[in-house]
Formats: structure tokens, C-alpha cells, sequence
């Protein structure tokens, strides 16, 4: 059954009549056409449909839409601020720090969701934020760089 | 060597034998040149099935537009391996035009001419140079239509960054753009490629970064299940739970109570269609439905008895003297038999497709590395007109070989036809685990020997159901044979599921076994790995790579096992040479492998993004650990286990090891594959890495755990 749910969509106030026990996923996709949150494998594994709940990384293939009441959402589509890309963002461009593009968005809010906790964390950190967000393409390296570079420029309050 | 038919009859007749489309009511002008590149390599891998008259067909085309832009469109698609990189700088050097003018427009079978699918390393090796070449052709007409224009002849004439200008007097100029201004021209060319020039380029050869990087970091690229039209409907396909099971009855009504689901059928397919991706997912799980089950009685246990004992016919290739004078003259000789596993490809984005049906003309947006197979094998599928059906393949979240294969599309078009809807199929990842063509398991046994120098001389190589891309001996050995063992002719199914290509298809079998071989003698010989290796390579490819590699690793000599955890292999893929050196650490404990440091030099020829080249060989670095430590498909028949990324465990970043990679500088030399040949001694040097650390030689990958206790044990 619809309900009407209000939450924070990418710093927007959003309204919608929506079955509360339909995931965040695919209300995010097919209502709100916000498909830079990808599906990966639909039980959490993955982390290509990660996005932020109140600046917390969680896995909206497993998470009901229900649950982000009152709350604030922050997708892919919502870090560039007037077409300037978040310093996470341009540190995954100028490392190339992807191939396929697929497991991107996941990865950066991920790492957006890391940083917030932890501004300065080590490689070491790094890696454990990380790991369980799954490349299949093997940009790991790189992507690792880009995080530890992007830190490094937030830090300086950008 | 080049003909160029501008006007007279014989243009007229090849471009009325194509099937003309009005390329200038979508372009709104401009000139146009159509291509027919020698594709030797792509025409022979084409399935019989999906035979067309390429010499006929045009490759691919250029369309110089009004705005200066040059586009060219050809069948290829991007897949993350960056081919998006790689082939605007081959064209803006021939065109001598700034690279920002260059675009590419790809993997849409209404605008693209034929390709048969982007695979093999092939795009750079095979269709760039000819590309190249046409578009030199293509550079010439332009000159000639400037010639014609200004009144100067073409011998008169440069071009300049995209301007045409008259060497006698700079004030007689003109652009690519203004040239196409009001044109509708098109020009049609048969062109073989040239030798290359490397001293004239501009732009290849130079690292560029990747083009499509902005939209694929703020969400804006789009993938074949991001797209979205009005009244589509998603959709959940019943599947058996084997590959051995045949559906006896089933119970729809469940499914059916469910508001916003409707149950459909076409022939066997039972699905459910909703607006509502979640709804579909949970309407399909209601439906009960019965099996009878034949399964193959095999499992990933039993796979490597049952392949030798399979009905296969052989062949016999790569020989050179005789195996019993090779016997006679070794002191030594070895016997082992090593074993590989099936894999998943396990891209990020699964197998998905949208398909809609106006009229009687069908689109579908796929994830395929072969838009124009999908193209056939819709034709083929529902029986239409192969010119009412329009493939294109936005961008692709991953294929490794495993997209080559195009279930879904033809999935998606069945259930538009009989739903009259657009419908979207995404398959779970549960799906793309179950139907995925998989790297086939195999079985290698070589035995070999070698004389007190410990120079090789005898290879008797058999390899079983991997076939014998890999299996080309590298050494310098006198006599030596290689057996291949497949399927027979009207024997039954060796594999009780699809299998098909992954990356480097089965030179990580055959690389792996051969390394290991090569390691194990060295091992016996008293001879360091390394010197091993150069006493019996002669090919200077190989040598430099080794070298090269061990001079960046900073090897130094040891016999094994060393107790250091390092490991060399090397070898040859897609027309590349490679050598690799790993050095790892073995909890002797638990049994698990930490890979400390992969470093990789490879010789691709001319290379024509080294910074693309390096990206697609941290890859495959990365995605080798894989194979090699823990990836493998459990089954039993027809039942496969290992569904979930719980279960097949790929690479994370907490395997990442210190990754360097070394491109030789071969500027003068035919570029290579790049994409594959990285991949396929990750597995041997690991390996080769666990004997040098321990003494315990694991003759299998994935080498897991348990199977290095069970070496250590055995040690």
C-alpha cells in the first residue's frame, strides 16, 4: 500500500506516495530516475547500490523505502555541486580510477561515507572501508589513490 | 595498394549492394566515407551462423560534419576496456585534426556498420590499423574535394589540424567543416593497411586518460538497464533450479494474486511483468513449480576423471623432431598433470536488456559485446527480418567474454512481442551465475625433459577441453608435440552447463601448466628460475620481458625452493609477450596466500595509449589473483553452487598487492592485444611463488587454503 514519505533527496525535500516496503533501489531507479545507483546483486554483497542514509553508506537494495522517513539521502547525482565535481569525485577521474564505470558510484559514496567518519584515515583504513565493495574490472589500485588523494585535498577544507 | 573509387561504376554497384539507410536524414549532412577494412581476424571468428557478406558491407565510416567534428561509427563497444581512449587518437592522427574534434559513435546496429563483436584484444590490433588506413583514404578525399574547391592541385595541398591548406600560398585554406558545410556526399573505399609511421604521430602513442570518466562518476552514463520508456514493464523469468531439470508443472496463481503482476508465457518461458521491479522479483519467487531432473553425474570434484575419460577426438599441432629421440637424449624427465576450474565472468552489471516493438520494427538496448550477433540471433529467435530489428549497446558494466553470449536480449524481445510493452529484463545475480557460459574446467598433463645442462629436450603436451591458445611452446625445445582433446564429433556434452570465453580464453590453463612444468625442472636442475628460463628462450620478446621485470622487481638469483615466496612466469597472448614476478607470503597456519607484489613487463608492439594499456594490465593483474587463489564454480550435475558473491569469491581490496607494470617501447613495431595478455601467468607465479616459499607445489588453481595445506602436508 502507498504511504506518503517525506525525506531529504540529494539537499531537496521530497514527498512521495510510495509502497514503504519497495527498496530504496528501485524507487531511487524507476521513480526518482536517479539510476546512478546501480544493481549489483540485489542482497548487499556488492556495493553498487550504495548510497548515504544520513551520511552513513548502506546498501539500498536492502534497505525498504520506508525506512528513510524523515531522513536525508544522498545519491551519486547529488555531490557535484553546479557541475563542479566533489574532490572525491575529480580524484577518481584524474587517478582513472575506474574502467567499466559500473562500480563507481557505489565506491565513491562508500568512500564519502569513510571520509565523513575518518578525514585522515591510513592505506590500511582505506582498504578496510572498502573492502566490501566489489570491482571486477581490478581498478583497486587506483581507487585506493584516488581516496587517499581526495582526503588529503578535504582536509584543506574543500 | 590502395584503390579509391570516388565516382564510376563500381561505387555505385558496391553501395547499392549494402542496405542503404538514409545516414544524412540522422547526420543532416556532411560528407561521408565509408569503409572496408581488411579484417581478416574478425571475419574468420565469426560463427557460421552469422555469416554475412562482409566483403560487400562496410566496416565502419566517417562523417565530417559542418562543425569541423569527424565521427566515426563502427560496431566495437566499450566495456570499461577503454577502447573510448585508444581509437580517437589513431584518428585524429590520420586525419590530422585536434583530437576534442574527433568523436565515436558505437555498437548501434542502425548506424553502425557490421562488426562481429569486440573481443580477442582485437580492436586495437586488427581493426585499428585498418581503420588508420581507410581514414588516410578518407584524409585524401577530403584533399581532393579541397583540391576541386580552391583550385589548387592535391599535390599543392597539407593539412594541417584539420584545415587544408596550399603550400604555395597560405592564404588558399580551408577546413574540414567548411568543406562539409551544404555537402551530401559520400564516398565508398576498399582500402588494406599501410606500414606504419610511427615518427608522425601526434597523439598515439602518448598517454591519454579516459574520456568518459566524468559521466561515469557523477551517474550520468548510462548502462542498458538505466534507460527507461513510457509503460515498460520489468521482468522476472522462471528458472529451473539445475541445468538438468525439465519443468513438469507449474502453479502460477500464487504470482497472480499479487496486484500490479501479471504471469506470461511464450512456448517454455514462464514469467512474471510488472511496473514494479520489486513486485516482479517477489512474484516470481511465489511461483511453485515442478522439475525432472537428468543430471550429468558429474560435480567440481569428479570433472577432471570424467574429461579424461570423455569421448573426445583429437589434434595435434605445435610438433617439431621426435619425442622418443627427446626422451633418449634427457637425463631427466618429468610427468604431471595439472588442473583448472570453471569460472564465472561475474561483471558488475548482469546480463540486461530493454526491448519495445513499434510496429513491426523491434529495438533492444542491451549489455553485449556483440550487438550485431544479438542482431542474428533475434532474426533468428522470433523469426524476423534481420533490417526490422535495431541492437545498440549503450555503455557495458563489465564483460570479460561472458557478454559475447545474449540470452537476455532475446528474453527481453519475446516478452515485449507478448506483452506489446517495452520490458526490461535484469537478471539477479543469482541468474548470472546460473547462465553464464563459464571458463571451461581442464586437465593438462605434460611430461618433459631435460639434459644435465638443464636444456630442455622434450615437450609431449595434452591439454583437455581448453584448447591451445596458451599451449604455443615459447622454449627452445627440439622435439616436442602438442596434443588437443575436445569433445567428439556426436559425442555427448563433456560440461553439463554453457561454457565459453574469458578473458585470454584458456591461456591461463595452458600458461599455468606450463609454468609450473618449467619451474618444477628448474626447481630439479639446481638452476635458478630465472636463469632457467633465458638458457632456454631464444625468442628476444620474451627475454626482454623477463628481463625487464626482473630488473624493476630487483631479482636476484636463488634456487629453489629459496624460502623468499617468489614466483616468475612468462608467456604469450594476443599477439603480446609478457613476464611476470610475484612475491608472496604463506600463513603456513591457516594456509592462506597474501600476494605481497605482482610486477609485469609485456612487449605489445606499438602501443597506442600507455596509459589505457596500463589500466587494462593492473586489471588483469588484479582480476588473475582471482582464478589463481580463490574463484571456482561448485556444482553437482547440473546444480550450481556457487551462486552469490558469498560463494565465488573475486579479488578485494584488501588482496590489493604493490602492482607495476612495464610496457616495452616498440613504437616501430604492429600494435598488439592489450586487454588479455597480463591475466595469464597470475596464476603460475603464484604457484611458482608457494613452491619457493615452502617447498610445496599445488598443481591446481584456485590454490586455496586447504589445497596449500594439503601441498604443505605433503611437503
Amino acid at each position: 500500500m502507498a504511504k506518503s514519505i517525506t525525506f531529504t533527496l540529494n539537499g531537496k525535500k521530497t514527498r512521495a506516495e510510495i509502497d514503504p516496503d519497495q527498496t530504496l533501489l528501485w524507487v531511487l531507479r524507476n521513480h526518482f530516475g536517479l539510476t546512478g545507483t546501480k544493481f549489483g546483486c540485489g542482497n548487499g554483497f556488492c556495493g553498487a547500490c550504495t548510497v548515504l542514509i544520513d551520511d552513513e553508506a548502506v546498501r539500498s537494495c536492502s534497505v525498504p523505502f520506508g525506512d528513510v522517513q524523515g531522513k536525508k539521502v544522498v545519491t551519486i547525482e547529488g555531490l557535484a555541486v553546479n557541475g563542479r565535481l566533489h574532490p572525491l569525485q575529480q580524484a577518481f577521474v584524474d587517478n582513472d580510477a575506474l574502467q567499466c564505470g559500473y562500480c563507481t558510484p557505489g565506491m565513491i559514496l562508500t568512500a564519502l561515507a569513510l571520509l565523513k567518519k575518518n578525514p585522515a584515515p591510513t592505506r590500511a583504513q582505506i582498504i578496510e572501508g572498502m573492502d566490501d565493495n566489489l570491482c571486477r574490472c581490478g581498478a583497486h589500485p587506483r581507487i585506493i589513490k584516488a581516496i587517499d588523494e581526495a582526503a588529503k585535498k578535504m582536509k584543506g577544507g574543500k | 595498394m590502395k584503390k579509391v573509387n570516388t565516382t564510376g561504376k563500381s561505387a555505385a554497384n558496391e553501395a547499392a549492394a549494402i542496405k542503404r539507410r538514409d545516414f544524412f536524414r540522422i547526420l543532416g549532412g556532411g560528407i561521408l566515407v565509408f569503409f572496408s577494412p581488411w579484417d581478416a581476424l574478425g571475419i574468420m571468428a565469426l560463427p557460421a551462423d552469422q555469416a554475412r557478406t562482409l566483403t560487400k558491407d562496410y566496416n565502419a565510416f566517417v562523417h565530417f560534419a559542418a562543425d569541423g567534428s569527424v565521427t566515426c561509427y563502427t560496431g566495437k563497444i566499450e566495456m570499461g576496456q577503454g577502447i573510448i581512449n585508444s581509437l580517437p587518437p589513431m584518428m585524429a592522427d590520420e586525419l590530422n585534426v585536434a583530437i576534442e574534434k574527433v568523436k565515436l559513435v558505437m555498437g548501434d546496429t542502425e548506424l553502425c556498420p557490421y562488426d562481429a563483436g569486440t573481443w580477442g584484444s582485437l580492436t586495437t590490433r586488427s581493426f585499428g590499423p585498418a581503420m588508420r588506413a581507410a581514414l588516410a583514404e578518407a584524409r585524401g578525399v577530403m584533399v581532393e574535394l579541397a583540391s576541386e574547391k580552391l583550385k589548387v592541385p592535391v599535390s599543392d595541398l597539407k593539412v594541417e589540424n584539420g584545415t587544408i591548406i596550399s603550400l604555395k600560398d597560405p592564404q588558399k585554406k580551408i577546413t574540414y567543416g567548411e568543406l562539409a558545410q551544404g555537402k551530401r556526399i559520400e564516398r565508398y573505399l576498399t582500402v588494406k593497411p599501410p606500414v606504419e609511421d610511427y615518427r608522425d604521430f601526434t597523439y598515439v602513442g602518448k598517454p591519454r586518460f579516459r574520456t568518459d570518466s566524468v559521466e561515469k562518476v557523477t551517474g550520468k552514463a548510462l548502462y542498458a538497464g538505466d534507460l527507461k520508456l513510457p509503460g515498460m514493464l520489468f521482468a522476472r523469468i522462471l528458472r529451473p533450479p539445475s541445468h538438468g531439470a525439465t519443468l513438469k508443472s507449474v502453479n502460477t496463481a500464487p504470482a497472480e494474486k499479487i496486484a500490479g503482476v501479471k504471469v506470461v508465457r511464450d512456448g517454455d518461458m514462464v514469467a512474471v511483468v510488472s511496473e514494479n521491479k520489486d513486485l516482479a522479483d517477489e512474484a516470481v519467487a511465489k511461483i511453485e513449480a515442478e522439475y525432472t531432473f537428468s543430471e550429468m553425474p558429474v560435480n567440481d570434484k569428479t570433472i577432471f576423471d570424467w574429461m579424461l575419460k570423455a569421448d573426445t577426438s583429437s589434434s595435434v599441432s605445435n610438433t617439431a623432431g621426435n619425442i622418443e629421440e627427446g626422451r633418449k637424449e634427457s637425463d631427466v624427465v618429468f610427468e604431471h598433470e595439472y588442473h583448472d576450474v570453471y569460472l564465472a565472468h561475474a561483471p558488475m552489471e548482469t546480463h540486461t536488456a530493454l526491448a519495445v516493438f513499434e510496429g513491426e520494427k523491434l529495438t533492444v538496448w542491451a549489455a553485449t559485446q556483440s550487438p550485431f550477433g544479438l542482431q542474428d540471433g533475434l532474426a533468428q529467435g522470433l523469426g524476423m527480418q534481420r533490417d526490422n530489428i535495431r541492437v545498440i549497446a549503450p555503455f557495458v558494466g563489465g564483460g570479460f567474454g561472458g557478454k559475447s553470449a545474449y540470452q537476455q536480449g532475446i528474453e527481453a524481445a519475446r516478452l515485449a512481442k507478448v506483452t506489446g510493452k517495452p520490458v526490461m529484463v535484469v537478471w539477479s545475480r543469482e541468474e548470472e551465475f546460473f547462465y553464464d557460459t563459464f571458463h571451461s574446467a581442464a586437465v593438462v598433463k605434460v611430461n618433459s625433459g631435460m639434459d644435465d645442462n638443464g636444456l630442455i629436450k622434450f615437450w609431449d603436451y595434452h591439454v583437455w577441453m581448453a584448447g591451445t591458445r596458451g599451449a604455443e611452446q615459447i622454449y627452445e625445445v627440439p622435439n616436442r608435440k602438442t596434443t588437443s582433446y575436445s569433445r567428439g564429433r556426436n559425442a555427448p556434452p563433456v560440461h553439463p552447463f554453457a561454457t565459453g570465453p574469458w578473458r585470454a580464453p584458456n591461456n591461463n590453463t595452458n600458461t599455468f601448466a606450463r609454468e609450473c612444468q618449467i619451474d618444477i625442472m628448474a626447481a630439479r636442475a639446481g638452476i635458478d628460475p630465472l636463469d632457467f628460463r633465458l638458457r632456454n628462450l631464444k625468442n628476444q620478446h620474451v627475454i626482454d620481458c623477463l628481463k625487464a621485470a626482473a630488473d624493476r622487481f630487483g631479482y636476484t638469483p636463488g634456487r629453489l625452493p629459496s624460502g623468499r615466496g617468489i614466483g616468475i612466469a612468462c608467456g604469450f597472448d594476443a599477439g603480446t609477450w609478457q613476464a611476470t614476478i610475484a612475491e608472496i607470503s604463506v600463513d603456513r597456519n591457516s594456509g592462506k596466500i597474501t600476494v605481497k607484489r605482482l610486477v609485469c613487463a609485456q612487449d605489445m608492439g606499438l602501443c597506442v595509449n600507455p596509459q589505457g594499456a596500463l589500466i587494462q594490465m593492473e586489471g588483469c593483474l588484479m582480476m588473475g589473483m582471482g582464478y589463481a587463489l580463490s574463484e571456482e564454480v561448485l556444482f553437482e550435475g547440473g546444480d550450481i553452487k556457487t551462486k552469490g558473491f558469498d560463494t565465488y569469491e573475486i579479488p578485494k581490496f584488501s588482496w590489493t598487492p604493490e602492482i607495476e607494470c612495464i610496457i616495452l617501447d616498440r613504437k616501430d613495431q604492429a600494435p598488439q592485444g592489450g586487454g588479455e595478455p597480463a591475466i595469464i601467468a597470475v596464476g603460475a607465479v603464484i604457484a611458482n611463488a608457494l613452491f619457493d616459499a615452502t617447498g610445496a607445489r599445488v598443481f591446481r588453481v584456485p590454490l586455496t587454503p586447504s589445497r596449500v595445506l594439503e601441498a604443505l602436508k605433503k611437503s
